[in-house]
């Protein structure tokens, strides 16, 4: 298990040195250069001051030179400074982070409640006129594009009843109580929680079938459990344990899977904060952002490894 | 043909399938409307200032936009776009991924585990921020002439590549997977030992055997694919205007959500039923050529 444990861990880091790389490279191929930036916001500057700076920030060093420098500095904890934010990497990126996991922990929580239930239930009845019900929702769930979601969510709530506001995290006047942070969240988080229940009904119900057939259910069905006991305590204890693994690689998700989300609310979050650093040339905090994300998705799938491997006794890693 | 065959078995299954058949009846209906958009509707790049935000009426069936072109002919075009990059992506993550499925499970070992470490890998980049690094790469930079840049087949062809460059891992675990059992059956054997080299024997012998699969992953992808272009062109990285796509048609109707709101409607109805189509056949097709699946 611990051997298990290190080697994807080590796998993983390996992927993420190789991702730093790529995306070093990929970003100094984006649109517009950081010193024409700032030559063209200070008319002070001339055509001299800009080789000057770029001899300063090494920009006139191949970009391989420069990545190896980047890499050390970030290897000592040398984060860098957002040039969007005017601050340090690391305080733009905290507050996004926390606003992020606050939205997905919303829909995750709305997700699970409904999708538990309905997968359970479509699982006592299969083929039934139900089932298809509820099959048909998952699939309409996993066919929905979250932006147009999004979209209609506002205008029916926003728009047409004006119930509910349709950006941002506060009223820019008198907000910040905890009443309108909630009320700022309910959108956002209806959208992802339905556009993401659809795959949580799926595995629910999947799971459930799949432990039907098991002698152990035989068992307690023959020593007299009532249906509701079997299915709820002996059956779903089991079934829960593939939902768990996706939940947990779905942790990975986390910090980008809102990216959208995010852009249509206005929603201060991780992913948003990814897009814009990237399309406004922001290079380190682009740079940490995309690591970071990657680095929870890789983290992700080793918690879903742990996560099977405590929840079922049958399964260990060499 | 032999009624007890895998096709014809099949095609019995997928005629009492509900859900795929309503699937195919979407999917043909937009196959239609996309081919006879040129017919069917005016052009979706005219202007019509006088119709800025027409409501329907018999001259906009659906209505005009915020430059006063139809609605209709834009949905129409969008969705000739949509599918024509929808299509190509998913041959392309197909070929990828069949190609090095093929080679990982024939030939084993380091090739192997070389290919399935970069498969690991590949699957678990954060998709939709690499996306939006790879799209908005500056290609002049790459050097590519500014007289391609502008065409319109670059600009599809490159959120082809992009998407398909990421997209071929399931295919080709499954091919892997599948390569893997049928490589050690007695026939594949038996043609080895007369002295059929690999190529013969990947192509003759093994990839008939992993052709369903490799059909069902790919139709289960492509509405996958659909939804990640419409996002990528809903941010301005995909398909950008005058070329209608349905994505960047819903950019149009955001910025307008307070005074237009009903331009958000159809781009993303369109999107949301084609996608739902898409699964649903996938998902029947998926069935159906399982044979261990029941009689029906």
């Amino acid at each position: 298990m611990t051997h298990h444990i290190a080697s994807r861990t080590l796998q993983s880091l390996a992927v993420l040195l190789v991702m730093s790389f790529v995306v070093y490279g990929l970003i100094g191929l984006m649109p517009g250069d950081p010193i024409d930036l700032m030559i063209a916001s200070d008319p002070h500057l001339t055509g001299a001051d800009a080789v000057r700076l770029k001899a300063l920030y090494g920009l006139d060093k191949p970009w391989t030179e420069r990545y190896l420098r980047w890499l050390m500095q970030v290897l000592q904890g040398e984060l860098g400074y957002s040039r969007l934010y005017a601050r340090p990497v690391l305080d733009a990126m905290l507050p996004a982070l926390a606003n992020t996991a606050l939205l997905m922990l919303g829909a995750l929580t709305l997700a699970l409640v409904v999708a538990i239930p309905l997968g359970i239930a479509a699982a006592l009845r299969p083929g039934s006129a139900f089932d298809h019900g509820v099959n048909l929702v998952a699939f309409a769930s996993v066919s929905l594009p979250t932006f147009w979601l999004g979209l209609m969510l506002i205008v029916v709530f926003a728009v047409h009843l004006g119930w509910l506001p349709a950006s941002g995290m506060e009223e820019v006047t008198g907000g910040g109580g905890l009443a309108d942070r909630l009320r700022h969240m309910i959108l956002p988080v209806l959208t992802l929680g339905l556009a993401g229940m659809g795959q949580y009904i799926r595995h629910m119900r999947a799971a459930m079938l799949g432990e039907a057939h098991h002698d152990y259910v035989r068992t307690a069905r023959a020593k007299g459990c009532g249906p509701a006991r079997v299915v709820l305590v002996h059956q779903l204890r089991n079934a829960l344990i593939p939902v768990t693994t996706i939940l947990a690689l779905e942790v990975g998700g986390l910090f980008s899977g809102a990216l959208i989300t995010e852009t249509v609310f206005a929603w201060p979050g991780m992913g948003r904060l990814i897009y814009e650093a990237v399309m406004g040339n922001d290079f380190n905090l682009a740079l940490v952002g995309l690591l970071l994300a990657t680095a929870m998705t890789l983290l992700g799938s080793i918690l879903a490894d742990l996560a099977y491997a405590a929840l079922d006794r049958r399964v260990s890693y060499k | 043909m032999n009624p007890q065959s895998p096709l014809s078995r099949a095609r019995r299954r997928l005629k009492h399938d509900r859900a795929a058949l309503f699937g195919i009846v979407v999917l043909l209906l937009l196959a239609l409307g996309a081919g006879l958009a040129p017919f069917l509707a005016p052009d979706p790049e005219t202007l019509d200032l006088s119709a800025i935000y027409a409501a329907p009426s018999m001259d906009h069936w659906l209505g005009a936009d915020e430059l006063g072109r139809d609605v209709l002919a834009r949905l129409l075009n969008g969705a000739r776009v949509s599918l024509a990059v929808a299509a190509a992506t998913a041959l392309l993550a197909a070929l990828i991924g069949t190609s090095l499925g093929l080679l990982a499970g024939y030939y084993g070992g380091r090739l192997d585990a070389a290919l399935m470490r970069i498969t690991d890998g590949v699957m678990a980049l954060p998709l939709l921020p690499l996306l939006i690094v790879l799209a908005a790469i500056d290609p002049s930079k790459l050097g590519i002439a500014p007289e391609t840049l502008g065409s319109e087949d670059f600009a599809i062809g490159r959120i082809v590549l992009i998407i398909g460059l990421v997209g071929w891992t399931t295919v080709a675990r499954l091919v892997r997977a599948q390569t893997l059992s049928i490589k050690a059956r007695d026939y594949v054997r038996a043609a080895t030992a007369i002295g059929a080299g690999p190529g013969r024997i990947m192509r003759r012998h093994i990839l008939p055997n992993v052709a369903s699969p490799i059909v069902v992953a790919t139709t289960l992808s492509i509405g996958n694919i659909i939804l990640i272009e419409s996002a990528l062109s809903f941010l301005g990285l995909g398909i950008r205007p005058p070329l209608a796509s349905w994505g960047n048609m819903l950019t149009g109707a955001m910025n307008v959500v307070w005074s237009a709101p009903e331009q958000a409607l159809w781009p993303g109805l369109a999107i949301f039923l084609t996608v739902l189509a898409f699964n649903l056949v996938g998902d029947g097709l998926q069935r159906a050529l399982d044979p261990r699946g029941e009689e029906g």
